[in-house]
């Protein structure tokens, strides 16, 4: 550990990343630029995210790490084997017991308190990008407020599909001023952002960092006749049978099988050691 | 009367080259305007500078506004000048390439003008969409096709279209008719007639194509090396030209 600066990155860096992040806690929602480091990881693997968690980790917190709600995927495994090396934290699989939270695609099922940092990992933080490709052009928009452009992707979702078909990655305009990328989490998770938990968003080779303070307005965007839904699969889970959790599904034969499982294993782990059980879960005397 | 738009002593070098220079002009409401001259008179330059896409050097351009009315349009604060270039102002590129969103359905291409101005309703947008594809001749069943499948003449209807439907109340139109063929260019030119009349539109048209201009202009200015050699009335000017280069640009015409 000692070949290290705590949590990798040198104290400049962080407190250049602080900096940026605490601009974007002041304007919420806006995509501060930041000057995004070298990691020891390909983009694309959450190189933002990284370096958001280490300009907020400090020796005394609790991390967790999420890879589409899992704790035991590749991504998780190695951003908390990270950290632990770099900064000798503590790190856990509970939601409850973490004070700092680096989630990719997901935000966890139990509620978050007002002592959380949440650290979104953002592939592309522009959320009018694939609709106007110039960046002088897309801050203009943000700077005037011109945001009719997120509504007519909205548009030809409902007349090409009938229904806002767009499920991940799904705009939302924050304190009732910047639209902003929620990252591609599932559109389920939207009514979550609105939380007590300060949530930053760092994008490592856009190279920019945004924020949601706590308990800040945010309004998922939509047409008066066809109104924003959170969906998921409509099942309940069958391993621990929560009726209110997102949904993995998950193919267990070559026969047509299949089963849907939490995505969020923290969640689901816990709840099963509650003793709720699922549809397909081992029966008590089976093991 | 107060004029619509009225344009004092504009000017635009590129260096030490005219782009136009000295032009003003008055423009009232109804009225379409024509601007004609060979390439590289500055006409183009002229009607860029006029709808704020180009900086003039010098000059003002007052447009009648609805809440203020006469106001000096470069001086306006960008955020209010773009406002009035998605609700007051419609501008037709040559190119329909350049004027539509080509990746997305002709349907989104009309309602995007009324999302930018805050309609939020997805069956009211889809209705004065399939009302202005009406209008300008284009089936009901190609609204969720996009503009790439779409013939030139069509493009073009369906940027007209899309500039129309926050009903402006001054389109300028940068040779809406060139790339046409004649018999497509004469169902546009009716069709943009049509339009003109029933909303009551002001219009500034530049172009090279005096058939055009006999057919839809008011008035003419007659361009030539960035400055404004002839202006007046449209059968005026085409039927008794003063000038020398009008008189040559009139006697160019090919007859068939």
């Amino acid at each position: 550990m000692p070949d290290y600066n705590f949590a990798y990155l040198d104290e400049q860096t962080k407190r250049m990343i602080r900096r940026a992040i605490l601009k974007g806690v002041a304007i919420p929602g806006y995509q501060v630029p930041f000057a995004s480091r070298e990691m020891p990881m390909p983009y694309g693997w959450g190189t933002g995210g990284v370096q958001v968690s280490a300009a907020c980790l400090v020796p005394e917190d609790r991390l967790k790490v999420i890879d589409q709600g899992a704790d035991d995927t590749t991504n998780a495994v190695s951003i908390r084997k990270f950290f632990e090396k770099t900064a000798g934290i503590d790190t856990t699989e509970h939601t409850g017991e973490a004070t700092v939270i680096q989630t990719r695609h997901r935000i966890p099922e139990e509620p978050l308190t007002d002592d959380q940092i949440l650290v979104y990992q953002v592939p592309i933080p522009e959320p009018l990008r694939f609709l106007e490709p110039r960046e002088t052009e897309t801050r203009k928009m943000h700077a005037l407020e011109e945001y009719g452009l997120m509504h007519v992707k909205l548009y030809e979702d409902i007349a090409r599909h009938g229904h806002i078909a767009t499920s991940y990655a799904y705009p939302v305009k924050v304190e009732g001023r910047y639209v902003m990328d929620p990252s591609p989490i599932p559109k389920f998770d939207n009514p979550k952002l609105e939380s007590a938990a300060i949530q930053l968003f760092g994008a490592g080779r856009e190279q920019r960092i945004y924020a949601i303070p706590p308990y800040t307005r945010v309004v998922s965007l939509d047409f008066e006749d066809h109104p924003f839904v959170a969906t998921k699969a409509d099942h309940a889970c069958d391993l621990c049978g929560a009726e209110h959790s997102y949904l993995d599904e998950v193919i267990i034969d070559d026969a047509g099988g299949r089963m849907f499982v939490c995505s969020d294993t923290d969640f689901c782990a816990s709840r099963q050691a509650q003793g709720h059980r699922g549809r397909l879960s081992p029966g008590e005397d089976a093991a | 009367m107060t004029p619509l738009l009225s344009v004092r002593n504009i000017r635009k070098s590129y260096g030490a080259r005219i782009g136009c220079a000295d032009v003003s002009f008055d423009l009232y409401p109804g009225e379409v305007m024509g601007i004609v001259g060979e390439s590289g008179s500055g006409k183009s330059t002229l009607l860029n500078a006029l709808a704020g896409h180009l900086e003039p050097d010098c000059g003002e351009v007052l447009f009648d506004t609805r809440a203020e009315g006469l106001r000096d349009t470069l001086t306006m604060s960008e955020p209010e000048r773009r406002m009035l270039s998605r609700t007051d102002w419609a501008f037709v590129h040559q190119n329909p390439r350049d004027g539509l969103r080509m990746g997305v359905s002709a349907g989104g291409n009309v309602g995007e003008r009324l999302m930018a101005v805050g309609a939020r309703h997805y069956g009211d947008i889809r209705e004065s969409a399939t009302d202005w594809l009406g209008r300008v001749e284009i089936a009901a069943d190609r609204i969720d096709d996009r503009p790439r499948a779409f013939s030139g003449g069509m493009q073009q209807r369906l940027q007209i279209a899309r500039n129309l439907v926050t009903g402006p109340r001054l389109v300028f139109m940068d040779e809406p008719t060139g790339g046409l063929d004649v018999s497509v260019q004469a169902r546009l030119l009716d069709l943009l007639r049509g339009l003109v009349r029933e909303m009551g539109l002001s219009a500034i048209i530049v172009t090279h194509d005096l058939a055009v201009v006999r057919l839809l202009a008011d008035r003419l200015m007659v361009m030539k090396s960035g400055r404004v050699v002839e202006s007046g009335l449209t059968d005026q000017v085409l039927d008794d030209p003063q000038h020398a280069y009008t008189q040559l640009l009139v006697s160019s015409v090919l007859q068939v």
